[in-house]
């Protein structure tokens, strides 16, 4: 699936709280699925997904979006440390990582 | 201890003072020209050298929002001309628009202590004075663009005089400028309000405010008298690049009544020919016009060959430059205060305007009478780097060096101007006053230009030689209030010069009446808008002579 | 008028009332807040005009609990602090400085400085935000306006890939959407607003119009609406390929052509994905070809409070915007190469000075490695994975909160600072003027670094 950080409202306010407090690891441990593919993935919300890209992996917990909000295919997830650690260091000569639209592999954890 | 030096024996040109190339002393005390120093005085010999007072540009563009904008578009350029630190001074670029400290450095190596950036929207006022500060040896100043001030179109619509004079002294103090600079007057509201159309008669009316750019010209005019600015309105007129535009140079010089104004880079307000057709010199009307008016005065906007950039608060010029050209382009829009364009740009011998506009800008200056009123730049980066005025100097003071560089060019336009007729060599006294007595007279700096006991110690020692251009290109010594900034051609240590700028009196009332204005139409609020002295560092108000 | 603004007092007795302060919490960079300062408990307890980010970001910058100084984890004085930290630079054969993009430009200038007086390696967060946007810009120039402008004159407003409605709140409500101006009477009623975006976000129903693009397809987007714009033919799968009918393009490029005074938005959704630079080139050249039948601007909407402050002092100092290296003694500029992320991953800075700002938290794992294998100096207002990992950490004072200074709005408009209330702690400029006179002592003489 194809995983766009952004940033969000909570994880705006929670960093100036701080990037150490449960808060904004919280917010930015929390991914964006879509009802078809959380169906599809036989996922609820809550469930501990793993998401693995070619560089690295990284736990997080998810939730449900609207079909109409987030397309299918798609994850959505606040910037943080838990994204970064899926970001390849390649930035194509411009400085930039790609650092959305990465290809993930999602998986239940079973807890 | 006073820091004192003695420049012994050198060849002054001081025009101001009618020195003309005697041998004398020079005497210098904590900055200052003195009678007489004590005999521990440093000293430096400057037996058989050309001592001149430092250079002064009175028309540049070298900081702020557009210059920036300019430095960031071009890396190209930058690399291709690296400026190294020193031991005493910083690093940066050069090319047609250098970092900051770049600028200053190149300034001073050519033996320029003073120049004023031309054009700067006041809402980024404070940028300007970031950079200023950055732009190390020179002392510096600049011009607000008011020209287009949606609030001050706002009172001379409603016909409130009296508030339009007080609302342009609360800006030139809100940001600490040295003067008010109008560009391509009325047109900013055509270019941003009726889809990049441009005014083309100083007479026609500007959309939403009833008022014609020749009226706002005037208005600024009798304002900027009746304030007492040390250097008038500093004019930017309409139709900039136009064929023709003559017609539109002549009535805005009109407009001033007799009163002090100054024209800006009068060589490309010089256009004869029809519209839309290719344009003939029409340099000629302009300086005769020049000649009989005492009240005017012009820079040049000489332009040289090789690159430039367009770089003007007149955005409908760029835009047509743009079309030309298809290269870059960037167009800047200012809240109710201006408009911007920036394209890079190069003069070629082989194209016909090009050629013409070369030309016309020497006619300018070879059939200019009194070259304490017209001046010499290029409007840099407009018309050329700053970096080419040395080779300026040697085409003014050689006639066979300009001849044989008219072999070069497009000979269709040489046959349209009188160049190859005009003979005449400017001396050492008179470049010494189109680059130092005249652009201080004309920016009102009492202290500068001039080598006189109470002047700036601001000087600059040449060697002597045949080639005007390389012998303006290296000043053996710059000395900057009275610090050897540069020694035997290279940096002896690094200096900060200072902020030049006036502060009108005016009735502080004005303040209420624009304050609902910044609340309705501007997008920071009025209380931060007008800028702390914070910001000036090392700093001089010179003086204004209100007339009342 | 300021009496009737003092707001009653309540329990505490030694209440500031501070009007017209800047919130720099983004690049909105809003200068109307009226904050009620509380000097007693050092922190501010109203702040009126805030957006929800911004009223975090008062809040929340309190006065912590924490040595000005840690060095390996163990408390120092300030002195023993910016000794080490220039020890740590002179020793260094890359150092480098990266962050900057959250401190006034007064210390940016000073950051700048002092990596030219080392030979190093200056970088800010535009690299990673707006980086790819401002090579755009190096490409083909921009076309844009002041957010005043656009609260006067825009008619028709487009927002592509950015979601203001949490990134950067009031972008709608004081500069862009909803504001009344000079030739907008009714506000939002007179502009017609539209969203391009992948996904649907709670900026979408502020949108007149909502498209909804592919992942990746922005580029294919832009250059069909270019093609469209200049009356040429575009592929007949355009809908296949981005998810965007034919129809709506066609009624998109009429609008465009035909409003008084457009602007386009963008935001990082088309820096940081498939395209970078080429997306924001995209945008800039559209604007300029409408420019041929309307007046358009286009403009990027910068995050961090000051990063646009950082690319203009990088700019006047190096004329370059981010990127640059003075291994040479001079300033060059190369992205890919002299970029922290490239640089860090790569394994060459062999010290670094991270100036407010966390990359990690936000670099690739790979830089993340690196960095905490080599000695780090960094200066922040709260803890971070960074300041976690330094060997020198500085805890300065917030910036717009306890400090002065100049900051830039993401529209270029430089802006002075109200502090609010007094902090202990050293403020940037102070502890990089600090190490600045301290590396310019160590290499005077000898061991200057001049010109290779």
């Amino acid at each position: 699936m194809i995983l766009v950080p952004g940033r969000s409202q909570k994880q705006g306010t929670s960093l100036n709280k701080g990037k150490l407090k449960d808060e904004y690891l919280e917010v930015t441990t929390t991914a964006e699925l879509n009802e078809q593919d959380m169906r599809r993935l036989k996922l609820s919300n809550g469930d501990k997904i793993r998401l693995k890209s070619d560089i690295g992996q990284t736990v997080v917990t998810c939730i449900s979006k609207k079909e109409e909000d987030l397309p299918s295919g798609m994850i959505f997830i606040p910037y943080g440390p838990s994204s970064s650690q899926l970001m390849g260091s390649d930035t194509a000569a411009s400085g930039m990582p790609m650092s959305k639209h990465m290809q993930v592999e999602v998986t239940k954890v079973k807890s | 201890m006073p820091s004192e030096l003695k420049i012994a024996n050198g060849r002054v040109y001081d025009p101001a003072n009618n020195v003309d190339g005697n041998v004398q002393d020079l005497c210098i005390r904590d900055g200052k020209i003195v009678d007489s120093v004590s005999r521990s005085a440093s000293r430096i010999d400057a037996r058989g050298m050309v001592v001149m007072p430092g250079a002064i540009d009175i028309h540049c563009h070298i900081a702020g929002p557009k210059v920036n904008l300019a430095r960031k578009l071009m890396p190209e350029d930058h690399r291709l001309d690296v400026h190294p630190k020193t031991a005493v001074t910083r690093s940066g670029t050069g090319g047609i628009v250098p970092s900051t400290f770049a600028t200053g450095y190149r300034y001073a190596t050519m033996g320029y202590t003073t120049a004023m950036e031309a054009a700067v929207p006041p809402i980024t006022a404070r940028h300007v004075l970031e950079e200023l500060d950055d732009t190390p040896v020179v002392d510096k100043g600049f011009y607000v663009l008011l020209g287009n001030n949606a609030f001050l179109y706002k009172l001379l619509k409603e016909g409130r005089k009296k508030e339009f004079k007080e609302a342009i002294a609360w800006w030139v103090n809100s940001v600490h400028a040295y003067t008010v600079k109008l560009v391509n007057t009325g047109s900013d509201e055509l270019w941003k309000g009726r889809k990049n159309a441009n005014i083309t008669d100083v007479n026609e009316r500007i959309d939403h405010y009833d008022i014609t750019p020749s009226f706002v010209t005037e208005s600024f005019i009798e304002a900027a008298h009746e304030l007492g600015l040390p250097h008038p309105p500093h004019i930017h007129c309409n139709n900039l690049g136009h064929s023709g535009n003559i017609s539109t140079t002549l009535d805005t010089m009109k407009a001033a009544q007799g009163r002090r104004a100054h024209m800006a880079h009068i060589q490309f307000h010089s256009f004869g020919g029809e519209v839309n057709k290719n344009p003939v010199s029409g340099a000629q009307e302009i300086i005769d016009y020049i000649n009989d008016h005492e009240n005017i005065t012009a820079d040049v906007g000489q332009v040289m060959f090789g690159k430039a950039t367009a770089m003007t608060a007149d955005a409908p010029l760029a835009w047509m430059l743009r079309n030309v050209k298809f290269d870059k382009w960037v167009n800047a829009d200012t809240e109710c205060e201006s408009g911007c364009g920036i394209i890079p740009f190069s003069y070629q011998e082989s194209i016909y305007t090009h050629t013409l506009q070369w030309a016309m800008g020497l006619e300018l200056f070879l059939m200019s009478k009194d070259p304490w009123r017209v001046l010499l730049s290029t409007d840099h980066p407009n018309g050329g780097s700053f970096m080419n005025y040395p080779k300026l100097i040697k085409l003014l003071m050689d006639s066979a060096y300009r001849k044989e560089a008219l072999q070069h060019v497009n000979q269709k336009a040489v046959a349209k101007t009188v160049l190859p007729e005009l003979d005449r060599e400017y001396t050492l006294n008179e470049i010494a006053i189109i680059t130092r007595a005249g652009p201080a007279r004309a920016l009102g700096l009492k202290n500068k230009g001039h080598l006189g006991v109470g002047a700036d110690a601001d000087i600059t020692i040449y060697t002597e030689e045949e080639d005007r251009e390389q012998m303006f290109n290296a000043p053996r010594y710059v000395i900057k209030d009275g610090t050897t900034v540069i020694k035997d051609h290279e940096f002896a240590t690094d200096h900060k010069g200072k902020i030049l700028h006036s502060k009108p009196g005016y009735n502080e009332d004005i303040a209420t009446e624009i304050e609902p204005f910044f609340e309705d139409y501007y997008s920071v609020k009025f209380s931060n808008y007008a800028i702390s002295e914070d910001y000036l560092h090392d700093h001089e108000e010179v003086p204004t002579n209100p007339k009342s | 008028m300021p009496e009737a603004a003092k707001s009653k007092p309540k329990e505490s007795k030694n209440i500031r009332i501070v009007k017209d302060a800047t919130c720099t919490f983004c690049g909105c960079v809003c200068d109307d807040m009226e904050l009620t300062v509380d000097l007693d408990a050092h922190r501010i307890t109203k702040a009126k005009k805030a957006c929800v980010l911004g009223r975090a970001w008062f809040y929340e910058h309190t006065l912590e609990d924490r040595p000005v100084v840690l060095i390996d984890g163990k408390e120092a004085t300030l002195d023993e602090g910016l000794d080490e930290a220039a020890r740590i630079l002179v020793d260094a054969k890359f150092p480098i400085t990266y962050g900057l993009s959250d401190c006034p430009c007064e210390a940016q200038r000073v950051a700048v400085d002092i990596m030219d007086t080392i030979n190093g390696n200056i970088d800010t967060t535009t690299s990673v935000c707006h980086g790819p946007s401002g090579m755009a810009f190096q490409g083909v120039g921009e076309s844009t306006a002041t957010l005043g402008e656009i609260k006067n004159r825009a008619d028709l407003v487009i927002y592509w890939g950015g979601n203001p409605a949490e990134s950067h709140p009031r972008h709608f409500t004081r500069y862009a959407v909803t504001p009344k101006g000079m030739f907008i009477p009714n506000g939002k009623k007179d502009r017609t607003v539209v969203l391009v975006d992948v996904r649907k976000t709670p900026s979408t129903p502020v949108a007149d119009i909502f498209i909804q693009v592919k992942p990746g397809k922005d580029f294919e987007l832009l250059w069909a609406l270019r093609a469209l714009v200049k009356g040429k033919k575009i592929s007949e799968d355009i809908e296949e390929q981005t998810g965007v009918s034919r129809e709506v393009l066609d009624d998109l490029v009429e609008r465009m052509k035909n409003c008084q005074f457009g602007v386009l938005f963008m935001g990082m959704g088309l820096t940081m994905t498939r395209g970078r630079h080429f997306n924001s080139g995209a945008i800039y050249s559209l604007a300029s070809d409408l420019n041929e039948f309307t007046h358009f601007v286009a403009k990027p909407v910068r995050g961090h409070g000051n990063v646009t402050g950082a690319d203009n002092v990088v700019s006047w100092q190096t004329g370059y915007p981010f990127g640059v290296n003075f291994n040479r003694g001079y300033p060059r500029f190369n992205p890919g190469e002299f970029t922290t992320s490239d640089v860090l991953a790569r394994g060459e800075a062999d010290a670094a000075m991270i100036v407010a700002s966390d990359p990690a938290s936000n670099f690739s794992k790979k830089a993340i490695e690196h960095l905490e294998k080599i000695p780090v100096i960094s200066m922040d207002v709260k803890e971070t994975h960074t300041t976690r990992l330094s060997r020198v950490r500085f805890a300065v004072a917030t910036y717009g909160i306890n400090t002065g200074g100049t900051v830039y709005r993401m529209d270029d408009v430089p802006i002075s600072l109200r502090p609010a209330f007094d902090s202990p702690f050293p403020t940037d400029q102070e502890v990089l003027e600090g190490i600045c006179q301290r590396v310019k002592k160590m290499l005077s003489g000898s061991k200057a670094r001049v010109a290779a």
